[in-house]
């Protein structure tokens, strides 16, 4: 149990909205979420698909656990094709839409099809149904979110939402729920508005009732909570700093992507870090952040609630951002500030408020924008494009007017839309894109963290730090110590992060709390709430299973080993400074080995063995 | 010694511990709409509230209730809800200055805190004792305890 075993499938073509059985078979293959969404996609759509045509299918999927007291069991994740890289795309989001999805009564919706015109879904338990949304077409998530909550007169309802962004065809859109939490890579929320599919409304009053042996989950449940509490990252660090504790100690390191990855350390970065957040700012003595706050069921409550300075530039006319929303976490800080080399707090905040407003994946934008500096500063593109904007590095008016022109797709807002791969290539400059298979580059520079540089050329949805986070062994030491300069075995290590991330992704809970647990922590979890036994032993099979599939699923897509691999800048040239001072990303030293663990070709394709081990489906 | 619950906001961060809690304890599922313990958010404010039944003394809904249904509960002093008398009038609910007492239209009957017999669960299970169950006479004793470590010793 823990599955509500129902599945509702959108056909936006047709309009209609019709219940079927989970398909427990895969459930227990694949667990639920990532896993088993990955599964119904890989099933149902041709990989080779063009990821904003009809033919491709979008899945919002929760896991076993979501809707549970089991800490972080709230979360959801959207699988579709990326109109960004191609590939598979899953991007998980908190929040509280996921478990309200689950606690009316689903474990997942598939949507199928184009909706002639625009719509959106509104869930009250079982009741599903398309309602027209020509009127909400051209607002942002915001404006969607008020909306509907007044139409609906219930302020208990849940909305997930594209914004203006994706209408225009951004390709790295966001899906935001909850008005500041987000499925945020790889442009989920484009694909979601090329359906014509606005938003998702729930109201669940079911509840999640069906777990296997309530009292043994509820002292499992009670353990989790106790060894999250009483560790020092989960107990102490995220709370009080947020995911922004990293600012600082991956600066000293030397692994802090800084203009468009140029150098691995950024001057500014103790402006904009986690600490600089609780200082008391100039103007009314108060600090940035307002205090923490908490996904579902999260114990750990790393999620920052901040303001603006009002006398700051960019809100002093805007009264409207004056109030509390989503701050700034380490990813988002990294790239609208580090990368494009800007120190202004404020700014950052800002510019993290529109991308949440209209729907943009700050980790990309900010990234592009990078990637538009270096454009501009080496001359390929200048102010006849950018409408008289001085688009350098360290330009926090750039930095804003640009985040304007990207949540509307207006002016040069167009350009940085196409995300920093094929706005390289237009200006012809493509080796100044930080990317891989498309995606851009999260906060860690893989010269300084060499098991990020594996993880990022193997990420199955492009550079992405979340798919195998050796940050947690090569820098905190968790759940062992490996030298961060050192390449030699760390195809184990990525490997072994790979297969349990997709495990702990599909189970419903947050990859945060492995700074504390392990699989022996989760297993016993899982294992009294769901049918089946569930050791942690089986957990790291689903999550290989899950990996060998979305390979399967990238490949069938037209991707090749070649497509494992890293921007030149990071294979060639060396970090300027820190202790990584010299050194460059050792990927080849890596790779054949990855491969080789895999069960993996020596040009990285699964080979029949590997296939029949794992029963991946022809 | 009669105890309870004592609600810090500024300790909450929103997480609905507290809400599972009590709807599992009470109707046996993770249910945050079952819930009579709701944690409100004041978004703009970045404010979580948690907000339950006080157990007035001379409450409101006890002595609005036409069947006797609500009783005091000797042991704990919270003010129960009799299920086999209560009729579903809902007269309580509009005599309740705070809302904290509600109908369940599945079960045609009024819910409302009970304290859980003296073990409340949302205490239990609030991961940053916003919610904690004291000593009834001395609800004040941590915001005493916090002025009293503000007074300056070495003047005067």
């Amino acid at each position: 149990m823990a599955w509500t075993r129902q599945v509702l499938r959108v056909n936006l073509t047709e309009g209609t909205c019709i219940p079927e059985p989970l398909n427990m078979d895969w459930a227990n293959q694949y667990l639920g979420q990532r896993g088993l969404a990955t599964r119904y996609l890989f099933e149902e759509i041709d990989p080779a698909c063009d990821a904003l045509g009809a033919d491709n299918k979008m899945i919002m999927a929760t896991g076993p656990l979501t809707g549970t007291m089991a800490s972080t069991g709230g979360r959801y994740s959207v699988i579709t094709k990326s109109p960004l890289t191609g590939a598979i795309a899953c991007s998980n989001s908190g929040g509280f839409f996921g478990a309200e999805l689950k606690n009316a009564g689903w474990d997942m919706i598939i949507f199928e099809g184009k909706s002639p015109a625009p719509v959106y879904l509104s869930i009250e338990n079982d009741q599903a149904r398309l309602v027209s949304a020509d009127d909400l077409w051209g607002k942002s998530c915001w404006e969607t979110d008020e909306i509907l909550h007044a139409r609906h007169q219930d302020p208990q309802m849940r909305i997930a939402v594209v914004g203006r962004s994706a209408e225009q065809g951004c390709l790295y859109s966001s899906v935001i729920n909850d008005m500041h939490r987000a499925a945020g890579r790889s442009g989920v929320g484009t694909v979601m508005a090329s359906k014509n599919l606005k938003a998702v409304t729930v109201r669940g009053t079911m509840g999640v009732g069906n777990i296997l042996d309530p009292a043994r989950f509820m002292e499992t449940v009670a353990a989790g909570k106790k060894v999250l509490a009483e560790n020092a990252v989960t107990g102490e660090g995220l709370p009080a700093l947020g995911t922004q504790v990293l600012m600082n100690v991956i600066n000293e390191v030397g692994a802090m992507p800084t203009r468009n990855m140029q150098e691995v350390q950024f001057e500014g970065a103790h402006k904009i870090s986690g600490e600089a957040m609780l200082e008391p700012r100039e103007s009314d003595g108060k600090p940035n952040l307002t205090r923490n706050g908490g996904c579902f069921a999260c114990t750990i409550a790393c999620g920052r609630i901040s303001t603006i300075d009002r006398e700051h530039f960019s809100v002093k006319e805007k009264p409207q951002y004056w109030g509390n929303s989503g701050g700034l976490e380490y990813e988002a800080a990294w790239a609208l500030g580090s990368d494009t080399g800007i120190d202004d707090l404020d700014a950052l905040t800002y510019v993290n408020f529109i991308c949440n407003e209209d729907g943009m994946d700050p980790i990309s934008f900010g990234a592009t924008v990078a990637a538009a500096m270096e454009l501009f500063e080496v001359g390929a593109i200048n102010t006849s494009h950018t409408d008289g904007v001085e688009l350098k590095f360290g330009n926090a008016q750039a930095l804003c007017w640009a985040v304007e022109q990207s949540a509307t797709g207006t002016g040069f807002g167009a350009d940085l839309n196409l995300g920093s791969k094929r706005l390289c290539e237009k200006y012809g400059r493509p080796e100044l894109s930080m990317t891989v298979k498309g995606q851009e580059f999260p906060a860690y520079d893989p010269r300084g963290i060499q098991g990020m540089g594996l993880t990022y050329a193997t990420s199955n949805r492009g550079a992405c730090h979340l798919r195998s986070y050796t940050v947690s062994s090569e820098i905190l030491g968790v759940p062992e110590k490996t030298d961060p300069l050192e390449s030699d075995g760390k195809a184990g290590l990525v490997k072994a992060f790979q297969d349990a991330t997709a495990a702990v992704d599909s189970a419903g809970l947050c990859v945060f709390t492995t700074f504390a647990w392990t699989l022996d922590d989760i297993a016993p979890q899982i294992d009294a709430a769901c049918d089946g036994d569930w050791s942690p032993e089986r957990l790291v099979e689903v999550g290989e299973r899950i990996w060998q599939l979305e390979r399967d699923f990238n490949l069938k897509a037209g991707m090749t080993g070649a497509d494992d691999t890293l921007p030149d800048r990071l294979l060639k040239d060396a970090a300027k400074s820190g202790p990584a001072k010299g050194k460059v990303c050792e990927l080849d030293n890596m790779l054949p080995e990855y491969y080789q663990l895999r069960g993996w070709t020596a040009d990285g394709q699964l080979t029949a063995e590997t296939r029949s081990k794992f029963g991946l489906p022809s | 010694m009669l105890k309870s619950l004592n609600i810090d906001p500024g300790k909450c961060t929103g997480c609905l511990q507290c809400e599972m809690a009590c709807s599992l304890e009470n109707e046996g599922v993770f249910n945050t709409a079952k819930s009579r313990i709701k944690v409100f958010t004041f978004h703009e404010e970045g404010r979580f509230v948690p907000y339950t039944c006080t157990q007035c003394d001379e409450a409101w809904c006890m002595q609005a209730c036409p069947v006797d249904a609500i009783v005091i509960n000797a042991a704990t002093g919270s003010k129960d809800v009799k299920n086999d008398l209560c009729v579903g009038c809902k007269v309580c609910t509009i005599a309740c200055p705070f809302g904290t007492i509600n109908y369940n239209a599945d079960s045609g009957k009024v819910v409302k805190c009970d304290l859980c017999g003296g073990d409340p669960q949302c205490a239990s299970a609030c991961p940053t004792d916003a919610i904690t169950y004291v000593d009834a006479n001395a609800t004040g004793l941590d915001k005493m305890r916090q002025w009293a470590g503000k007074t300056d010793n070495a003047g005067a």
